[in-house]
């Protein structure tokens, strides 16, 4: 869509939630306290679920606040606190300068040939009308054009995904359990 | 190709006897199954070292010291093996029915009158691309004379071995590979085509060496043999390329179909090809300079030495170039070179014989020297003569190794009972035996005569033929008008006819020097041990005396016609067909030279015989000798002789020495060690080792290294896609 | 907002990416992981946004399947703690060999 037809605020907001997203990423990586880091990741996803919903992906933006910033971080946080890495002796864990120049090089490398490869494969043959989703959001909610698909063409990924989730459930309370456990 | 010639060849023969022919050769192989499984079943033991050698202390002698009387003797008596009677049967027997089959065959022939061969396909052996052999055996004129002779004296001599061999712990052994021996030398000589021919001829060399170290128990005769079948090998060598020479030129290998006018007369393409062969000869029937084997072999058996190193196997060299006298034809400088190696070899044997004491070496150098009489004759085109000399031979050659024989284990059983161990083959052991042993003593005079060329017994008539044909062609032939070595042929010949006179001048002295020292003079055996010497049983002494009869009567088979005793040539004529067109094709402008010049060659033929003999009678000095024991070493040239010219130590200086070296130091520690083990597989090893090392590295077990390299992977990917 | 969008997201990405070779806290690795998902998560929205509401039930399943791997992943790091004390990944090497 060309920026000629949007808000100005609108393309400002973008950039910036855009940028605070990189920026709280690039201090996460850098962060030598666990729990430092993840509280900068937690921000990273709050800036992601705000460009969701300036994409008309309310739903998903919400969701991404209620289960990626809230529950799974908040596990991660809840286990770094249970493994007591908040310690001193524990934060020396970043690699050395070499290995970071060299895996700077690498990033930027990457970042290159995606761009490079992506620069000219864009499909077009399914290009639907534009400002497709916003008009099914407007018509229908922003839950709805989700929720239809999702219970009749993609039925059988929702159940496979469900019973996935059965099988995490129980592989996390095996595996977190005390190996001499008493029985019952 | 065959079969055509099948069909027109056998037609006469097809429906007598002769069609039998195949059981010839079969007889002994089955008979060399039965012995050979019976040696399995009984006692399973290496014999006792020669009864001629001195024992190596074996437990017996220690009961019979004590005593060394008649009763100790029984107490300790060598139990006999114990299908030893199945075997004394079935080994003779088998011999006795072949022999009878080929006298049937040959009277078959003679009543059939054909000339041509009579060829058996049985299989199909070799059709490889241009080359088609067929397994087949081919009967003529020549082929059954040297059957006749194989299984006639062969029976004889397995008849002998019953008694010889009767309490030797590997007795079904031994006739399993007489028989085998047998058999082998039946193929070569039915052979329809050179490689049947190399089968025999190779088999023949393994049952020698099985025989020669029959009591391989002593390392010294393991040693003989496997000298004679190296040396052997040489010769091997020779005989296998000029087989491939003869296939590449003339595309065939089969006797009847090799054709020799597509062959340049003379030219260097069908010398090379006959010098080839000879080399084989001269590996098989010990010529110079593949002789060294010969002697060596006597550390097998005498009966094993009468036949395969006196009658049969040692003639197959002359039997394969009677074969291809159609080759030798027409190569007159290959021709002079088998001659002029014949009549040295003859002069240097008997000249080595003079000073031999074992009196199985004397009869060794004999034989070297005989064939080199026979080497003479095929060599100057006389190719009859030759095949007359080896039957002669085989006949007196053979009574004189089982005479040796009987000697010796009448010595022998002489020292065993006395205990001691000294040498039983030494003549200076010996002397005066004919008034213990005189059949021996007759018979053995009867061959000593018949060796030295005294009419009216065979080797005189053989010998003569021999050289009266040598001084014909000298006179006039393709080997005369051809050179040697730049040397004019008919110089050759004389000097080839000049020598053998000397070597038979020689043979005359060393074989009357034998005779006197065993049988004449004074007996130096000891006192203890001349009670216990005796006569042979008659199951020896038999053989002994049909052989002596056929030495005697033997020249009959082919006088010559300046002697009207009989039948002229019959010999010669009765192989007429086979060699008759390459001898008249060496004699073409031969002169016949008028009856006095006849009469002049034998009498120098008879005068250097008995002047031979009678110089050795009235010189040597039987009653000078001592026993070995107490003898001294040798001095000068008398020295040189007796240690054959130190011929085996110069070949053991100059080529086995070398060998050795070069294979242990270089061969074994260069390349096998080193290069190919060290290098090649260690070293392969070594690479997998490192290169999984290398892999392993990849290994961490970190999670960390592991995302590294997918990262690298999605570089690659990625760059893959980038860069198309 | 197509081309900023995945410009933003294939930077996050790269961010994710360095972390993982870099870092060698477990958790943190792990934290740099869902990051990198979030990025990917970023364009599949993008693209919804133009293709159709596809690209928005694959994230949704994104997501989940994102939660179930974070539970197994920290239990698991959790039970490698009780063993060997520490989270760094360096001396996590039993693998080897």
């Amino acid at each position: 869509m060309p920026h000629g037809s949007l808000p100005l605020l609108y393309i400002f907001l973008f950039y910036l939630f855009g940028l605070i997203a990189i920026l709280s990423a690039l201090l996460f990586v850098t962060r030598r306290s666990p729990v430092a880091a993840a509280l900068w990741l937690v921000n990273t996803m709050f800036c992601l679920a705000a460009l969701y919903v300036m994409l008309d992906a309310q739903f998903i933006g919400a969701i991404q606040v209620l289960v990626y910033a809230g529950a799974i971080m908040v596990v991660f946080l809840f286990v770094i606190m249970l493994l007591n890495l908040g310690h001193p002796r524990e934060l020396a864990d970043a690699r050395g300068l070499g290995w970071k120049v060299v895996a700077g090089a690498v990033g930027l490398g990457l970042l290159a040939q995606v761009f490079a490869v992506t620069r000219t494969h864009v499909a077009t043959q399914i290009r639907l009308p534009a400002g497709y989703t916003a008009d099914q959001i407007a018509l229908r909610g922003a839950i709805a054009p989700i929720a239809g698909p999702l219970f009749h063409q993609y039925l059988l990924a929702f159940e496979l995904t469900s019973m996935l989730l059965l099988a995490a459930i129980v592989g996390a309370v095996v595996l977190a359990k005390r190996g001499d456990a008493r029985v019952g | 190709m065959l079969s055509s010639q099948i069909a027109a060849a056998t037609a006469p023969l097809d429906g007598t006897v002769a069609r039998w022919v195949w059981l010839v050769p079969v007889l002994p192989l089955a008979g060399f199954v039965i012995n050979g499984l019976l040696s399995l079943g009984g006692a399973y033991h290496a014999g006792p070292p020669d009864p001629g050698l001195a024992h190596s202390g074996e437990a017996e002698d220690a009961v019979s010291h004590g005593g060394g009387d008649a009763a100790a003797h029984a107490s300790h008596a060598v139990p006999r093996h114990r299908f030893a009677g199945i075997v004394s049967v079935v080994g003779p027997a088998v011999l006795l029915l072949a022999f009878a089959l080929t006298v049937a065959i040959w009277a078959a022939m003679v009543q059939s009158g054909s000339t041509a061969p009579y060829v058996q396909v049985y299989f199909p052996w070799m059709p490889v691309g241009d080359l088609h052999l067929d397994a087949a055996f081919q009967l003529d004129q020549l082929a059954i004379v040297m059957m006749l002779v194989i299984t006639g004296v062969g029976s004889l001599i397995h008849v002998f071995s019953v008694g010889y061999m009767r309490d030797d712990p590997g007795y079904p052994r031994y006739f399993a590979y007489l028989n085998l021996f047998v058999f082998f030398m039946l193929v070569l000589v039915l052979g329809a085509n050179y490689p049947i021919l190399f089968i025999g001829w190779e088999g023949v060399g393994l049952c020698s060496y099985l025989l020669i170290g029959f009591w391989f128990s002593d390392k010294a005769n393991a040693d003989a043999g496997k000298k004679a079948f190296i040396v052997n090998r040489i010769g091997d060598f020779g005989f296998l390329i000029a087989m491939f020479l003869i296939f590449v030129n003339l595309k065939t290998l089969d006797l009847t179909a090799i054709d020799a006018s597509q062959l340049v007369e003379g030219g260097p393409l069908v010398t090379t090809i006959c010098l080839f062969l000879f080399l084989g000869c001269a590996g098989k029937s010990a010529q110079i300079p593949l002789y060294i084997w010969l002697p060596d072999a006597m550390a097998g058996p005498t009966p094993v030495s009468a036949l395969i190193h006196a009658a049969t196997m040692v003639t197959a060299g002359v039997y394969l170039i009677a074969r291809s006298n159609a080759l030798f034809s027409i190569a007159p400088a290959a021709s002079l070179t088998v001659a002029v190696v014949g009549g040295l070899t003859a002069i240097f044997a008997a000249s080595i014989g003079l000073k031999q004491w074992d009196i199985k070496k004397v009869l060794a150098y004999s034989t070297v020297s005989q064939l080199g009489y026979m080497f003479v004759g095929v060599g100057v085109g006389a190719y009859a003569a030759g095949i007359f000399h080896l039957v002669t031979h085989a006949f007196f050659k053979a009574l004189l190794f089982l005479g040796a024989g009987s000697v010796i284990y009448a010595m022998h059983e002489a020292y065993h009972h006395s205990g001691s161990h000294d040498d039983a083959q030494d003549m200076r052991n010996m002397g005066g035996l004919r008034a213990f042993m005189p059949v021996t003593w007759v018979v053995m005079w009867v061959a000593t005569l018949a060796i030295a060329g005294i009419p009216p017994f065979a080797g005189f008539f053989s010998k003569d033929d021999i050289l009266g044909s040598v001084f014909a062609r000298a006179q006039g032939s393709t080997l005369a008008d051809a050179t040697w070595l730049g040397i004019p042929g008919s110089a050759v010949l004389y000097a080839v006819y000049g020598i053998g006179l000397v070597a038979a001048f020689m043979t005359a002295i060393y074989m009357t020097r034998m005779m006197l020292y065993t049988f004449h003079g004074p007996n130096r055996t000891g006192e203890r041990e001349r009670t216990h010497l005796r006569e042979a049983p008659w199951i020896m002494t038999g053989p002994l005396v049909v052989l002596a009869a056929l030495s005697a009567a033997g020249g009959w088979l082919n006088l010559p016609s300046i002697i009207p005793a009989g039948p002229v040539g019959l010999l010669e004529g009765w192989l007429d067909p086979v060699v008759g067109a390459g001898t008249r094709r060496v004699t073409a402008q031969a002169v016949e030279f008028p009856a006095s010049t006849e009469w002049v060659l034998i009498a120098v033929a008879v005068a250097v015989a008995a002047g031979g003999i009678a110089l050795a009678w009235s010189r040597l000095r039987p009653e000078s000798l001592v026993p070995k024991n107490a003898s001294a070493a040798a001095e000068g040239f008398a020295g040189v002789l007796e240690h054959k010219y130190y011929v085996d130590e110069i070949y053991d200086a100059a080529i086995v020495h070398p060998t050795v070296e070069i294979s242990r130091g270089l061969l074994w520690r260069g390349i096998d060690a080193g290069l190919i083990d060290g290098l090649v597989v260690n070293g392969s090893a070594y690479l997998a080792r490192l290169t999984g090392w290398i892999g392993s590295q990849l290994q961490t077990g970190r999670v960390g290294t592991y995302a590294w390299v997918l990262v690298f992977g999605v570089l690659a990917v990625l760059g893959a896609f980038t860069l198309k | 907002m197509l081309a900023e969008s995945l410009f933003f997201s294939a930077v996050l990405f790269t961010i994710g990416v360095v972390g993982v070779l870099t870092r060698r806290n477990a958790i943190i690795v792990f934290m740099c992981v869902e990051l990198m998902l979030n990025a990917v998560n970023l364009t599949f929205i993008a693209f919804a946004q133009i293709y159709g509401v596809a690209g928005q039930i694959f994230v949704f399943f994104v997501m989940t399947v994102a939660a179930a791997e974070a539970a197994v992943g920290l239990a698991i790091i959790i039970a490698l703690f009780r063993h060997r004390h520490t989270v760094n990944l360096q001396d996590i090497n039993v693998l080897k060999g």
